[in-house]
């Protein structure tokens, strides 16, 4: 027995107007030219393209990808450690939770507190202050330190539960069998626990890695003037400018960065799996 | 010995997580203004927020965008995740357009529709906010109905079906029942999710409809202030008990 799924056809259309007719008009207007008064107009052009070919451009595309990778190491150098002992604990389940809660809340109240502590007269200087490390306040906030530590606060939930998620599947006996068949402790983990939660660790990089990049409240909050990132970047031509032509052509670009990712990483997969 | 190096190390993780939670939560209820000192116990930031009407009037804005959105949401989510359920089709399409709208950045998803209702000459406001508060839970609608339903056996309401039940019967008396903890769940994190969402509303809001999310944005970049800090306490504590309820739920299902 088939019935037709009309209501299939609701969704169907939302997503067509509301999500991908849009994305197209991204690619649309980023080949068109600035308007002071229609925001866009024709002839067509290029040359939105031809403007991201500057230093300055590449200059923030550089740092962007450097932050987002720097956030994505320091994640994953936590959470790689953390999923493992959070499975192997007794309170996994609160311990799920108390990850995914972070995960669903706002992560702008989240990076409104790492102020309190970071701020000149904060709760971290207060501390170093008191235990004698440093003689003089720093100035913590407003720096590429601060970002970093917000982008890596906010993201690190992202990071930990594809691990977990990959690690919960992951038969422990085959590291058991790794050493009954002479492996060292060293050469099992590497040689098979490694290899085995790969895949959540690649899935974790990029969930963390993709909004790294675009989280423009980030760096608005806790950096200087210095620290604007590629969504900063966009969020500026948009609003600030109004060069919607300049803005698509740089969205457009860093969607194509994040795609080709995708694909490696879904190529990488396919390779594994075979 | 190395458990409890294990527990440290998850303790200490953890409570760097919470922490700066908890202290925003401190200084709400701290009545000193601008020093670290805590100078005793007041909820006289909670009073001077609640006389903020422009505040209140971006609540109740969030609270029924929120409503709206994941209602709607929710209602095309189960829709479709039943209608897939009971026509068996697969519909390669469907989740095709659904991982593009989950792997696309907010930032970028919030800059198209900007285009969009501005080429169609929707104007921003309240309706702008909720085509595109709905756009960005019905992913997550779809994925926590379509782990519920895919558990469970079709022939249940083909069963209903032949023992002489109406669709709408079989659909009200049999599924909906059935599936209703994940509806919960997907409902309530839809909420939350519209309830939080900065990125995109910053786009789509337009000056004139003042929503919870960029108030406190624009509030925050401001500096921090104790009623700022009674603010967040609130809306974190919101959406924090939805987040464990909406757990319970999910957890209830499987």
């Amino acid at each position: 027995m088939k019935t037709k799924a009309y209501s299939v056809y609701i969704l169907y259309i939302w997503l067509f107007l509301f999500s991908f007719l849009p994305l197209l008009l991204v690619l649309a207007v980023s080949v068109l030219s600035k308007d002071s008064n229609k925001l866009v107009t024709l002839p067509l052009t290029l040359s939105n393209y031809a403007g991201l070919f500057t230093p300055v451009f590449a200059k923030i595309l550089l740092r962007s990808v450097l932050i987002a990778l720097l956030t994505t190491g320091l994640c994953l150098l936590v959470a790689y450690p953390f999923s493992y002992f959070m499975i192997k604990s007794r309170h996994r389940s609160l311990l799920l939770l108390l990850i995914i809660i972070p995960f669903w809340t706002s992560s702008l109240i989240r990076t409104y507190a790492l102020i309190a502590i970071l701020k000149y007269k904060g709760l971290l200087n207060a501390l170093l202050l008191k235990w004698h490390i440093i003689d003089a306040p720093l100035s913590l906030l407003y720096s590429n330190f601060a970002v970093i530590s917000g982008l890596v606060y906010n993201l690190f939930p992202f990071m930990v539960l594809p691990i977990v998620n990959n690690m919960e599947r992951f038969d422990f006996r085959l590291l058991e069998a790794a050493q009954d068949l002479g492996a060292s402790r060293w050469a099992a983990f590497t040689r098979v626990f490694l290899p085995g939660t790969a895949a959540g660790v690649l899935s974790g990089c990029i969930l963390v890695f993709l909004p790294a990049m675009t989280l423009f409240y980030i760096p608005n909050v806790l950096g200087g003037a210095r620290s604007i990132l590629l969504g900063n970047l966009i969020q500026n031509q948009f609003l600030v400018l109004e060069d919607w032509p300049q803005g698509a052509a740089t969205s457009a670009v860093l969607t194509a960065i994040l795609l080709l990712l995708l694909a490696c990483y879904r190529q990488q997969n396919k390779g594994r799996a075979r | 010995m190395k458990r409890l190096g294990q527990r440290f190390f998850l303790g200490l993780v953890l409570v760097l997580l919470y922490a700066p939670i908890f202290i925003l939560l401190i200084y709400s209820v701290n009545s000193a203004k601008f020093s670290l000192q805590w100078q005793g116990f007041s909820l006289r930031w909670y009073q001077e927020l609640f006389q903020d009407r422009a505040l209140w009037e971006a609540f109740f804005n969030s609270i029924a965008l929120g409503l709206c959105a994941s209602l709607l949401a929710t209602v095309i989510g189960v829709l479709t995740c039943v209608n897939l359920f009971i026509s068996r089709q697969k519909q390669h399409a469907l989740y095709l357009l659904l991982l593009l709208l989950v792997i696309i950045p907010d930032l970028v998803l919030g800059v198209s529709l900007l285009i969009f209702f501005n080429l169609s000459q929707i104007p921003l406001g309240f309706f702008s906010l909720l085509i595109a508060h709905i756009t960005f839970c019905i992913p997550f609608v779809v994925l926590t109905i379509n782990a519920r339903i895919t558990t469970m056996d079709p022939n249940l309401y083909f069963s209903a079906l032949d023992l002489g039940a109406s669709r709408y019967l079989a659909l009200t008396r049999i599924l909906l029942p059935l599936l209703w903890p994940a509806v919960l769940s997907a409902f309530l994190l839809s909420f939350t999710l519209s309830f939080d969402d900065v990125i995109i509303s910053y786009f789509v809001a337009g000056p004139d409809f003042s929503i919870l999310p960029l108030a406190i944005y624009s509030l925050v970049r401001a500096g921090v202030t104790p009623e700022l800090n009674a603010l967040c306490s609130i809306t974190f504590g919101l959406s924090m008990v939805l987040v464990v309820i909406s757990h319970r739920l999910s957890r209830k299902t499987t």
